[in-house]
């Protein structure tokens, strides 16, 4: 059966559709460590009650579907979370998805302006060492690469805070605002700015580490290949042979990077969140971690992943979009 | 056999010495070997060269390093001493991540074997089950399972060791859909072995060396990971760790900064050193993929 449908779309159809058993199995995996964790919904019920009699328990129990056969309970279980209900934190005394919904801005604007930066810093230092590949630029610039992918983010952070809060008193040691503020207008942003800067810069600083790595290999091995050689013996300049030329081939292997990437700066900011005491998505797993609210937590790990899903989807588009010898049908 | 054996000379140098001879070529990879050596050797004679135990009170608190002989490197506010700590923290980095490495390609290795060795279903399956672990950030999964399993060592080893075998897993399948249509491994079919022993004798042998390299990658994202863990105060309360260490720092960073800054470098040049070696196992494992 022929679509009328450009190839592009049903390109992206196909990968929406790949995507959905790798839901099907996170939803099954929360749901299998929800049942491992001590304690289910009712005892979290009862020690919020403060105790209860046996009877009693054994009807919230039914209530709640406790008693059901696991497959029921699963589907279910798949059945809620599909409709974004993550049932009840018993920690903030709301419905998850509402915590969660409060959180998710804070970190996905530290997840763009990082990675952000990190991608295009990687890039541009990546593609400069590899021009003078050998030279005292290049070394310095792996160096740095080298030292920064070895040095935990905690560490940074906290070197961070030393020299520019402590030493220095440029920038507020941690939190989104400041606190007595008030500000509002361009000052509220500016502020934000401010409080963003080092959480920003610790995050994007470890992980440029790895675009830059990838990128340099990347130009290297283009800059190598025939079609190179073609353009410059036909008098393309330097510039307009790296840009036009090396550089697009070069990019795809870090594009893909930045896709499979995603998921570990994700996690990489439970520190650094934790850390700068940002209200997101990465310090309230940390904290319920630490307060043991299961429902929360497996929340987070159901929303991180279908984050990680959708923007493992864009850059597939974007790969398609530079790479044009991939087949789309 | 003898005809073939008079042809080989002159007589190849024993195998150990062509990758020895390979390696050193790498500066860098030397310079990682020694850093390498100098924790190997921190972490075995813990509480040999340095008496005493890196959770007991040592000397005054917050000594300042280079100023009392008996604490070298300074103790923090509880008064422990943070030479004895940087060296038992080696220890128990190296311990977690060769373990952790151990249990992520152990894993690795079963599920990329079955995938790339049979294809069809069975690896559709398993790929799918590798990309949702590749799709939960990797250290949000950690602290579920730390804090449904609970923080001790033993645990905190094998959570690392679940959240890690991802990458060996999609390596080890690449190389057995290359290696699986290979003639040996028709011969070995033909001759009756069974899959399991075509699985592990025969191709897995021949699969190991790229493996070999990621597994320094591993063990590094190891270390990072457990001293991550342990600077949020959710390791493993028995042990001397690095990430402790700097997570106690924390609160005397204004005071005694030398309290972070000491375990953190520990950790930087561990780290280092694995990277170094890495590269340097990568150009003597396979010497043709080196770029000009």
């Amino acid at each position: 059966m022929k679509l009328p449908l450009p190839p592009i779309l049903i390109y992206a159809l196909r990968r929406v559709v790949q995507a959905v058993p790798v839901i099907i199995l996170i939803m099954i995996g929360t749901f299998l460590l929800l049942k491992l964790a001590p304690g289910d919904t009712v005892d979290a019920l009862v020690g919020d009650m403060g105790g209860a009699d046996a009877a009693f328990i054994a009807r919230l129990r039914a209530e709640y579907g406790l008693d059901q056969p696991i497959w029921v309970q699963l589907w279910r279980y798949m059945a809620k979370l599909a409709t974004f209900d993550f049932g009840w934190s018993f920690v903030y005394e709301q419905p998850v998805s509402t915590v969660l919904l409060d959180r998710l801005g804070t970190t996905l604007m530290l997840m763009a302006t990082s990675l952000s930066i990190a991608f295009t810093a990687g890039v541009v230092l990546g593609a400069i060492a590899a021009r003078r590949v050998y030279s005292a630029t290049d070394n310095i610039i792996s160096i740095l690469g080298l030292v920064f992918y070895a040095t935990p983010s905690f560490f940074l952070s906290l070197m961070m805070m030393y020299l520019f809060s402590v030493k220095l008193g440029w920038l507020p040691v941690g939190g989104i605002k400041t606190i007595a503020g008030f500000y509002t207008g361009w000052d509220h942003v500016i502020d934000v700015a401010k409080h963003l800067i080092m959480p920003t810069a610790a995050l994007s600083l470890i992980y440029l580490s790895f675009y830059l790595r990838l990128m340099r290999a990347s130009v290297l091995e283009v800059a190598d290949l025939d079609y190179v050689r073609t353009a410059r013996a036909k008098g393309a300049g330097e510039t307009r042979l790296m840009i036009h030329h090396i550089m697009r081939n070069a990019l795809l292997p870090v594009v893909t990077l930045l896709g499979l990437q995603f998921s570990t700066v994700l996690g990489g900011s439970v520190v650094v969140e934790t850390i700068f005491t940002l209200p997101g998505l990465g310090q309230l797993a940390y904290q319920s971690v630490v307060q043991r609210d299961m429902n929360t937590l497996m929340g987070i790990i159901f929303l991180c992943a279908l984050i990680v899903v959708v923007v493992n989807f864009l850059t597939d588009l974007l790969y398609a979009r530079l790479d044009s010898r991939i087949e789309l049908a | 056999m003898t005809s073939l054996d008079t042809d080989l000379s002159p007589a190849e140098p024993p195998r150990l010495v062509v990758f020895w001879r390979r390696y050193r070529r790498n500066r860098a990879a030397l310079l990682g070997l020694v850093i390498f050596v100098i924790v190997v050797l921190m972490a075995l004679t813990a509480g040999l060269v340095d008496p005493g135990d890196p959770l007991r009170r040592a000397g005054d608190p917050l000594t300042p390093p280079f100023v009392d002989w008996a604490t070298p490197l300074g103790t923090d506010q509880l008064g422990r001493d943070v030479l004895s700590g940087v060296f038992y923290g080696a220890r128990i980095s190296l311990l977690i991540g060769v373990v952790a490495t151990l249990v992520a390609i152990a894993i690795g290795v079963v599920i990329g074997a079955l995938a790339g060795y049979f294809g069809g279903w069975v690896d559709d399956v398993l790929m799918r089950v590798t990309e949702a672990f590749q799709t939960i950030p990797n250290f949000v999964l950690l602290l579920t399972l730390v804090a449904i399993l609970g923080s001790k060592i033993e645990w905190i080893t094998l959570a690392i060791g679940i959240v890690s075998w991802t990458a060996p897993a999609r390596m080890v399948r690449a190389e057995f859909m290359s290696l699986r249509g290979r003639e040996f491994v028709d011969a070995a079919r033909n001759l009756g072995v069974s899959n399991t022993a075509i699985i592990f004798k025969e191709i897995l042998p021949n699969a190991l060396p790229p493996i070999v390299v990621y597994a320094s990658v591993i063990m590094a994202l190891s270390i990072l990971l457990e001293s991550a863990l342990a600077f949020l105060a959710l390791g493993d309360p028995n042990y001397a760790s690095w990430g402790n260490m700097i997570g106690q720092g924390r609160a005397v960073l204004r005071s005694a900064p030398y309290c972070a800054v000491i375990p953190g470098i520990a950790i930087v040049l561990t780290v280092l050193s694995f990277s170094l070696l890495g590269e340097g196992l990568n150009d003597a494992l396979n010497p043709r993929q080196k770029k000009q």
